[in-house]
């Protein structure tokens, strides 16, 4: 049995920024869905179930938001399911949402994700203690730090790469209205002279904290087909593995090979690196490009920065990568991820403004979360898919 | 254990004039799409979707239309004598609000009775400025109006302290370790599947799903796989930075233990650097991995990276 094909009609963002004090939870989330729910010309009677994504409840302290938002989303008498996979957990809504498309159980469903970050402090969410840890964990800087350190010696890679990466994203956000971040003049030089804050990982390297929120309206075939320019979903992968286990690749996660391996098999690409043209790949700490770069197949083990190294990800080159500033100027975490599944289907359509891609047809969306433990990503393009 | 945090709640304008009414003695209500009075108003209108722009002052009379008695109060109820909640419907709204009514017995209150608003003197744009009463109780003071606080401004955020207690129950796997702890032993256990040693033993292999079951006492030394440096300081943290967070891979053990690196300047820390474990004083143990104040260098030459690097 096929599935229906489905694509991206609406796409809306909040302007991200460090403290949202003019808005609720709520008022956040219907920033973002009123915004989607214009560019695709319909209101909220008219959808059919609402998907709603947002990471650990402790970073704002409301448990299960979704009660309480229920109604302010406009989901009375509707479908509302509630998607958590920490971090990437906007990807793996986005996911949900169009999986409920493509079986035929909905035809229009809105999906949205949301992180108030200034509602409390992720540092100390993310360091709350553990009975049998030693507390030497400080956030996700200090859990990710050492997995990058093993990056680098795996990969013999010189020390300056992450500071490229976090150039290149600093500076494309400035062509980006919604980035958090919009720090003119950031260089590799300015990035290797900011604090180090988790040794090997500078300040400059690392993901701000961000109010933020983004949607998306996903329709079935009959009715995407009628739009101007939907991002047709070509193909999705989730996978999941456990936090800590013997001998588990940290660098180089397995579950996030085998979703990669999944996806560029649903598509039919058997050449990413050049079939796909553009990608948003979470990058919430420079390193992580090169990381991720390997993980999904666009390089050869341990050849990852090669490719940063060479400009190769900046847009103008082979690969553009986080053209919208991506998770180092935006950092939303519930929204984090479907932030990246969203700029890929803005590329697609030809409608990301001044960081869009020349000719982009097909675009990766990716995420992940936890400790590099749920992987979420999809490929959506300009034609709906051929399989 | 404790989790806690004082958030900061952005009201939005619509719960924040509901806030800021209640602050100056006002029940403030919402007019909805279909001509309904909400209280508290409703950010967005429940049939249009719109949000909700029109307010409406009220009175601060009503009727309870439903209730329940509060026998034994809790920590942060508004009272710390039994008292009842009850749906109350304030004169011209048309939707019940879950509020407090101050009555000595399940006997002083029925569905239908006449309350009032008992406004506290001190008031900061909270649920709690207020409590009901019977309407036929005399006030023994005014009712207050204008604005209970110091400034006029709109309230816009607010604090809400949340606090968890919760006792952590240890597996039997996870009980044996600390017992080995507290005995000055780091025990793990070996998967009876997969024959990898974990450190702390596990309920369930992540690989093969089955208890770890047989015991293995493992090396106080090991080698540090890699580390990072903490420079930064956050709410909560527990160690004074800068400091060495590490992989320690036991010797004897196919999973490294996060802990402390010590006794050697941070920037010559390294990965494969030999260490063992420094224990506080004996008097001080108990079923903690804090029993181990920090690992140490051993002098040993460093490992070489071939014999841990399927550990990174």
């Amino acid at each position: 049995m096929s599935k229906i094909p489905a694509a991206v009609i609406g796409i809306g963002q909040t302007h991200h920024r460090a403290k949202r004090e003019d808005v609720s939870m709520a008022g956040l989330c219907r920033e973002a869905m009123d915004r989607a729910l214009e560019d695709a010309g319909l209101t909220l009677d008219e959808v059919d179930a609402i998907v709603i994504g947002k990471a650990p409840d402790l970073f704002e302290g409301v448990m299960m938001p979704e009660l309480y938002l229920a109604e302010a989303l406009g989901a009375a008498g509707k479908p509302l399911l509630r998607v958590h996979t920490a971090g990437s957990v906007g990807g793996s809504t986005a996911i949900v949402a169009s999986s409920l498309v493509q079986a035929g159980v909905h035809q229009k469903v809105l999906t949205v994700a949301f992180e108030k970050q200034s509602e409390s402090n992720a540092m100390w969410a993310l360091s709350v203690p553990i009975p049998f840890v030693m507390p030497v964990h400080a956030g996700a800087g200090g859990y990710f730090a050492p997995h990058v350190r093993s990056y680098i010696r795996r990969a013999n890679a010189p020390s300056h790469i992450g500071a490229i990466v976090a150039a290149k994203d600093r500076n494309n956000a400035l062509k980006n209205p919604f980035a958090h971040l919009h720090n003119e003049g950031t260089t590799v030089e300015s990035v290797l002279a900011s604090q180090m804050l988790w040794d090997p990982i500078h300040y400059d390297e690392t993901c701000p904290s961000s109010d933020g929120a983004c949607a998306m309206v996903i329709a079935a075939e009959d009715i995407a087909k009628t739009y101007d320019a939907p991002a047709w979903i070509q193909g999705t992968a989730m996978r999941s593995e456990p936090t800590s286990a013997a001998e588990r690749d940290q660098v180089n996660p397995q579950a996030g090979r085998e979703a990669a391996a999944a996806l560029w098999k649903a598509t039919g690409i058997t050449d990413p690196a050049r079939e796909i043209d553009c990608a948003e790949i979470y990058v919430p700490f420079a390193w992580f490009e090169p990381m991720w770069l390997e993980n999904l197949g666009f390089a050869a083990e341990g050849e990852g920065w090669k490719l940063t190294e060479a400009g190769e990800t900046a847009i103008g080159g082979s690969l553009p990568v986080n053209m919208s500033g991506g998770v180092l100027s935006s950092n939303p975490i519930g929204a984090s991820g479907m932030l990246r599944f969203a700029e890929a289907a803005l590329q697609v359509r030809g409608r990301a403004g001044e960081h869009q891609v020349d000719g982009a047809r097909r675009a990766l969306g990716h995420a992940y979360g936890g400790g590099s433990q749920f992987f979420s990503m999809w490929v959506v393009g300009s034609e709906p898919p051929s399989n | 254990m404790t989790v806690a945090f004082d958030y900061t709640r952005s009201t939005g304008p619509v719960i924040g004039r509901f806030l800021t009414g209640l602050r100056d003695a006002t029940i403030v209500g919402g007019r909805l799409s279909d001509g309904r009075v909400a209280v508290p108003p409703p950010e967005y209108d429940p049939v249009g979707h719109q949000a909700v722009t029109e307010f409406v002052d009220l009175p601060d009379t009503g009727t309870v239309t439903s209730w329940t008695w509060v026998s034994e109060p809790v920590a942060g109820q508004p009272f710390d004598k039994p008292f009842a909640y009850a749906l109350i419907t304030v004169d011209g709204a048309d939707t019940p609000w879950l509020h407090a009514v101050e009555v000595a017995s399940p006997d002083d209150i029925e569905t239908g009775m006449k309350v009032r608003a008992k406004w506290a003197e001190e008031r900061t744009g909270s649920v709690t400025d207020l409590v009901f009463v019977p309407d036929s109780v005399g006030l023994d003071t005014p009712p207050p109006s204008g604005s209970g606080g110091s400034t006029s401004d709109e309230v816009g955020l607010i604090v809400t302290p949340v606090s968890l207690d919760y006792h952590y129950a240890a597996s039997p796997e996870e009980s044996s370790f600390f017992r080995g702890l507290a005995e000055g032993r780091i025990l793990g256990q070996r998967c009876p599947t997969c024959r990898k040693v974990y450190v702390p033993p596990r309920g369930a292999c992540p690989t093969d799903g089955v208890p770890t079951s047989e015991e293995v006492e493992l090396s106080h030394v090991g080698t540090v796989t890699t580390f990072c440096i903490v420079n930064v300081p956050f709410l909560g943290q527990r160690i004074k930075p800068p400091y060495v967070s590490a992989y320690v891979l036991l010797d004897g053990a196919d999973i490294a233990l996060q802990h402390l690196i010590l006794d050697i300047p941070a920037e010559e820390v390294r990965m494969g650097m030999r260490v063992k474990a420094v224990w506080k004083p004996r008097d001080e143990w108990g079923t903690t991995i804090e029993n181990i104040s920090h690992f140490a260098p051993t002098g040993e030459p460093d490992a070489d990276f071939d014999s841990y690097k399927h550990h990174l």
